[in-house]
């Protein structure tokens, strides 16, 4: 295990995160303009050649592009709506039983600097928290019942740091942003994959025009898109996952800065690890938005590099011992 | 050419010596306003102060003496003036309030009491937020403060008379000490 890959100063690991994130959204957007261009290739019969000529337009793929930005936007100013009403989050009230979570949430938001985000708690017994929102200022962080019944004073306050860190790290946006370029993937992928069963026809007719060198190059291009299509949700999820996890070992570390007390996370995330059910309310789409992934899948528990492709987050027990580490309790550290 | 040169170079000093200033003068108000965090938290610790003794004093007869020095504490806190002055008298406030919260813990009625626990955890989260706003308050004062006196930016901070935060301390020895532990078996 490498310690100190996630202790390194702030300022480079937001500048390394910043490198990843456009890597990440130049990827989305390459493949997105990858289904568009098929389309054009293969159903609106335009010559790839000619695109270096002139007169070619692809239209498939800028409206793919289109329908990404388009996404995008939308979700940024209506997901965290979006997100909330889903999981049936409802706003924290003036209620007593209340009082901690608000006066820890007021703390966070004082050691960091940032106003208080607004706080919602969703009615389920599982223990699971998540942050959305577009930037600090239009920010919501919102607990399940049960974590606020189950945590003590100083675990959730670990949790609501952790959550904090996200949307201090502009994490909410970028993932907001993620999840709608997922859903544009899969969208048009779904569009594409009709197409394919009632359109074959323009395909026929330019492969009998043309032929020769260029027809492999068309064939070869044609298996490629088929592959792409028939894999864009698994791509999407690969690409969205890989943001998320990224950004889980940041935002410990950085929880574990505003509170100055990394341990309180560390076993924050044991007792939710002992209580890992399903969280049913929160659905598969907001997965990779939460302090651990809800859908209790087996992966997050596992360390592996299949396990790592398709996780949401990883391992809780990585997570653990790289918290403990931080607060000198680890063997390797303490060099027990 | 000289002249061109001449231009180029006093134009480059003036934007430099603006871009210098305007750094500062964000940080001072970042600094002011990290200075006013920590006293609306000051305040709130205040506020709740004579409630919190007004209900335990009841249950706790024979602890007046701890009531009193509480109170004490906090009307003298009230009057502190400029930052290192109130630092001195809200950690004597601090820890009056620790002792009187030790001592809670020997009555189970109080332990138990819904208006007395609602109070305890207002103070408590006061007093985190105090920390943290003072923790806030000192990193930007330390970067106010670095930016005044580091070459060449020492120069326009001299020029335009800016003049270092002082940073909230703890200045109390009893929190300064390093607390004794006793790790020995015997109950």
């Amino acid at each position: 295990m490498d310690i100190s890959r996630y202790r390194v100063n702030i300022y480079e690991q937001q500048k390394a995160n910043r490198r990843k994130t456009i890597l990440v959204m130049a990827l989305f957007a390459l493949f997105l303009a990858f289904l568009g261009f098929g389309v054009d290739v293969f159903f609106f019969d335009v010559d790839p050649q000619s695109l270096f000529i002139g007169g070619f337009f692809p239209i498939a793929t800028v409206t793919a592009l289109l329908i990404g930005a388009g996404t995008s936007f939308w979700g940024l100013k209506n997901g965290d709506r979006a997100v909330l009403a889903s999981s049936g989050a409802s706003p924290v009230t003036d209620e007593p039983r209340f009082q901690q979570l608000r006066n820890v949430a007021d703390e966070m938001a004082i050691a960091s600097g940032l106003p208080r985000p607004k706080l919602y708690v969703i009615p389920d017994k599982d223990l699971n928290a998540f942050a959305t929102g577009k930037d600090p200022e239009h920010a919501s962080i919102a607990v399940t019942q049960g974590l606020v019944d189950r945590l003590t004073r100083d675990e959730l306050q670990g949790v609501i740091a952790h959550e904090m860190s996200h949307i201090r790290n502009y994490d909410i946006r970028l993932m907001t942003v993620v999840a709608a370029l997922a859903g544009a993937i899969l969208l048009l992928s779904t569009w594409a994959r009709y197409g394919m069963l009632f359109g074959g026809r323009g395909r026929k007719r330019r492969s009998s025009q043309r032929g020769g060198g260029g027809g492999v190059v068309a064939l070869l291009f044609l298996v490629l898109w088929i592959l792409g299509v028939i894999l864009a949700p698994v791509i999407a999820r690969v690409l969205a996952m890989a943001v998320s996890r990224q950004r889980e070992f940041y935002a410990d570390a950085s929880g574990a800065e505003l509170t100055r007390n990394p341990g309180s996370l560390a076993a924050a995330l044991e007792k939710i690890e002992s209580a890992a059910d399903p969280t049913r309310s929160i659905k598969r789409g907001t997965a990779h938005m939460c302090i651990v992934d809800p859908l209790g899948r087996r992966m997050n528990l596992r360390e592996g590099k299949v396990a790592d492709l398709f996780a949401t987050h990883p391992p809780i027990e990585r997570r653990i011992r790289l918290l403990k580490a931080m607060a000198y309790e680890h063997p390797e550290v303490a060099g027990r | 050419m000289f002249s061109i040169v001449v231009a180029v170079l006093v134009g480059t000093v003036v934007l430099w010596v603006i871009v210098k200033y305007n750094n500062l003068v964000r940080f001072k108000n970042q600094a002011t306003n990290g200075w006013k965090q920590i006293d609306v938290q000051l305040k709130r610790r205040h506020d709740l102060i004579p409630n919190l003794v007004n209900t335990v004093k009841g249950y706790m007869k024979f602890e007046q003496d701890t009531l009193e020095k509480v109170i004490q504490a906090r009307n003298q806190a009230i009057t502190a003036k400029g930052v290192a002055d109130a630092a001195a008298k809200e950690d004597l406030l601090t820890g009056a309030l620790s002792r009187l919260f030790a001592l809670v813990e020997n009555y189970p009625d109080l332990k138990s009491n819904q208006n007395v626990l609602q109070l305890q955890e207002e103070l408590t989260s006061t007093e985190n937020k105090i920390s943290f706003a003072r923790q806030f308050y000192n990193d930007i004062a330390t970067k106010f403060n670095i930016a005044q006196q580091v070459f060449p930016g020492n120069i326009v901070a001299n020029i335009f008379r800016f003049s270092p935060a002082e940073l909230f301390e703890i200045q109390q020895p009893a929190e300064r000490k390093v607390p004794a532990v006793n790790l020995s078996l015997k109950k």
